[in-house]
């Protein structure tokens, strides 16, 4: 059994996990929402011994790194990463339905890293070699799992809050499902008290790094300006608790904005700037 | 409406203070913050100044003039940073004496105010409290020792748990400006530099970002540089593995004890008297000799370049060398002996030309000249050692952002998961009420406290059977 068939088969569960979410969605049956769980959490354990194991394959051909160096792996990671905080949200607060916008994420990450990108395990080039890379991957991606998680809650509350404007009975049984707006906006805010606090760690210990390896802590490259931007961003959504007017679907706007800018800073600054990040050539 | 004098320092403190202020920097450094990563910052390609119309063009005189070249240092993104500072510091400032008295003078005695600010509250009836003790016992095992106050025929139980909790938020902001200050002494007492050192030689001052000679204070000799390569995949250029400097430090010619063949490596930096010295870059320098061939003559000549300079060819195109190799194989399947990259930059001012010459594929040079349309050259071999540059830095600033940081995350972890929770309980002669307060985690604290009211109900109804 080699890993790569191991996330295969992870994908597989994830796919099934979504499609029993979707389901679940239309057909409020509550045997179809226990398996989605149950296969994310599945998918979930399978996954932990495939990164296990493609952790032993590359000591195996004489490499020895945490599989967090590059873009496949980071992807799978953040599969990872999503599913876990998901998986920590259903087991606290019971809300099953919220599987159903936070696991396409998991889904989508999974199957682009098995079908489009190179899975080879490659030698560390020597500014990679640093223990650094892996509290810094570590910190940045659970992070960014929470902002998923945030962001498809907050998706959720505009969807609640626009059919309870408009009052319609139709929408009503879909989303009778849907956790109070109450409770989706508070979700919000605990993902990203998560979240934010992550992120931060994982600026600090990527400038840490810098420091090692370049003699600066910081250098304006795009990839840090976009780690700030969206740092920026969750700061305001923080402050904004305490603000009159931005409370609620303005919140729940930002939480939407500061994962667009999440993924920007991930992918997008790799794909349209240049600058000194890894997994450079998507 | 009255606006008078006194009123406008009032209002400026108002603004400089308040949350709409903090989202407005927050929401204009989210955005501005973009734009350094679109331009190229620094120094510019003039590929790209070409492309944005020129130096004498309105755009590049507007970016220029808007200091977007350098934007994170122009004065309207640094007075953005310390218009955050100051709405930081205001803030603080303002809100803090309140809440200081909130965590450290709480009120012991249950009011009707408090009541109605509390998190949850339960009236429960007499005798509940009636064991005084065990109450105490209930509360201080899980917040601490009550306050015990007598009042008005009433006895007031006040305990709270973590109340320095409150100023985590404020430690937030102060680690940030420490953060912000930190930065300020290394920008304003730290320098940021460059050397490159032969193999062999020996430097006692370096190069800093503003093409200034400064001296060390001490001597710096590089024994030996080298680079390592993983063993070469099929179809790739073999990666290198470690780049590393062997290096002797000497201070009036005398070794420094402990900095003999000391080792370099990308990601272990060396330092020595608050300088430190990153592997950051390498080369080779020497001299190299290339037979050229006029294209039309087809005369001969042999001429001899060093790495660092330019030559001109016969034909006014001048010409340097990238980089060379005396053995080529590793690095172009099929082909072997020396070779070098070369730089031609046209007579004609056309762009420049890229190009390989090898010493032992003279039919390949041909083709390459052909091409490109220069006279062939045909390597010959050079005279060459390795050199290894390296960033010098001195950042006396370093630890305080360090500090910050630090205590950014614990602040931030206390801010959030750390909760400030009070309760007071009010026993009169017909009923009891216990309120409770909490800043987070509302859900688990109300189970808590309702478990309390619940033993304390229960303790009430055996009071009663007694």
């Amino acid at each position: 059994m080699t890993s790569g068939s191991l996330f295969n088969l992870t994908t597989i569960f994830y796919m099934a996990s979504t499609l029993a979410f979707f389901i679940y969605l239309a057909g409020r049956n509550n045997k179809v929402g226990l398996s989605g769980s149950v296969l994310a959490w599945i998918g979930f354990a399978i996954q932990t011994v495939a990164i296990g194991l493609r952790w032993k394959e590359s000591y195996d051909i004489g490499l020895g790194h945490a599989p967090l160096s590059n873009l496949y792996e980071s992807v799978v990671f953040f599969a990872w990463s999503i599913v876990l905080v998901f998986g920590i949200i259903d087991a606290k607060y019971k809300y099953r339905v919220i599987g159903a916008f936070v696991m396409p994420f998991a889904l989508l990450g999974m199957t682009w890293a098995q079908l489009y990108l190179p899975a080879d395990i490659n030698p560390l080039m020597p500014a990679l070699q640093s223990n650094w890379l892996t509290y810094h991957v570590i910190t940045c991606f659970l992070g960014y799992a929470a902002f998923a998680v945030a962001c498809g809650v907050s998706i959720m509350y505009l969807i609640k809050v626009k059919s309870e404007e408009k009052a319609t009975d139709a929408a009503g049984g879909i989303l009778s499902l849907f956790p109070p707006t109450k409770v989706l906006d508070d979700l919000n805010y605990k993902a990203i008290m998560v979240g934010f606090p992550l992120l931060t760690l994982g600026i600090i210990t990527g400038a840490a790094w810098a420091n090692y390896a370049w003699g600066t802590y910081w250098s304006w490259d795009p990839k840090e300006t976009w780690s700030l931007i969206v740092w920026f961003v969750y700061a305001a959504f923080l402050h904004a608790r305490f603000t009159k007017g931005w409370v609620g679907k303005r919140a729940a706007w930002l939480s939407i904005i500061g994962f667009v800018a999440t993924i920007f800073c991930y992918l997008g600054v790799n794909l349209f700037l240049s600058g000194l990040h890894s997994y450079g050539g998507l | 409406m009255h606006s008078t004098a006194r009123d406008i320092p009032t209002k400026v403190w108002d603004a400089l203070a308040s949350l709409r202020l903090t989202m407005f920097v927050l929401i204009a450094l989210a955005l501005v913050s973009i734009i350094g990563t679109i331009i190229p910052q620094g120094n510019l390609d003039p590929q790209y100044i070409a492309a944005i119309g020129g130096q004498q063009g309105n755009r590049y005189k507007l970016y220029s003039l808007l200091g977007f070249f350098n934007m994170y240092h122009s004065w309207w993104f640094l007075g953005l940073l310390g218009l955050l500072s100051a709405n930081v510091l205001a803030c603080s400032l303002k809100r803090l004496p309140q809440v200081w008295r909130t965590a450290f003078r709480p009120e012991p005695l249950l009011t009707e105010a408090q009541q109605r600010s509390a998190v949850c509250c339960q009236t429960l009836p007499p005798g509940s409290g009636s064991d005084r003790d065990r109450l105490t016992k209930l509360l201080a095992a899980k917040l601490g020792r009550p306050i015990i106050t007598e009042q008005d025929g009433q006895t007031h139980l006040f305990a709270q748990r973590r109340p320095w909790a409150r100023l985590a938020a404020y430690l937030v902001h102060f680690s940030i400006i420490l953060i912000f200050i930190g930065a300020i002494i290394g920008s304003l007492f730290g320098f940021k530099g460059f050397v490159t050192i032969p193999e062999g030689g020996t430097v006692n001052s370096f190069t800093d970002r503003k093409g200034v000679e400064r001296p060390l204070g001490f001597e710096i000799r590089c024994d030996q540089f080298t680079v390592s390569y993983y063993p070469a995949q099929d179809g790739h250029n073999p990666m290198p593995k470690e780049y590393k400097s062997i290096l002797t430090l000497t201070e009036n010619g005398q070794e420094v004890p402990g900095y003999k063949h000391v080792r370099l490596i990308v990601n272990e930096p060396l330092s020595y008297r608050g300088i430190t010295f990153y592997q950051s870059s390498y080369g080779t320098t020497g001299t190299h000799t290339f037979r050229v061939a006029d294209a039309k003559s087809g005369q001969e000549q042999t001429i001899t370049v060093s790495s660092e300079e330019s030559i001109t060819l016969p034909d006014g195109s001048s010409m340097h060398v990238l980089e060379a190799v005396q053995d080529v194989s590793p690095f172009v399947p099929g082909k072997n002996g020396p070779a070098a990259q070369l730089d031609i930059h046209p007579a004609n001012g056309g762009p420049t030309i890229t190009l390989l010459s090898y010493a032992n594929h003279p039919a390949e040079n041909r083709a390459e000249a052909a091409k490109a349309g220069v006279p062939v050259l045909t390597y010959q071999g050079g005279v060459e050692r390795p050199y290894t540059g390296l960033q010098v830095n001195k950042d006396p600033g370093v630890w305080v952002v360090w500090t910050g940081c630090l205590l950014l995350c614990l602040a931030l972890y206390v801010a959030f998961f750390l909760p400030h929770q009070r309760v007071w309980v009010r026993i009169e002669d017909h009923q009891l009420t216990i309120a409770g307060h909490t800043t987070r985690g509302q859900e688990s604290f109300r189970q808590w406290f309702n478990a309390l009211a619940e033993s304390l109900r229960t303790n009430a109804s055996q009071g009663d059977n007694q």
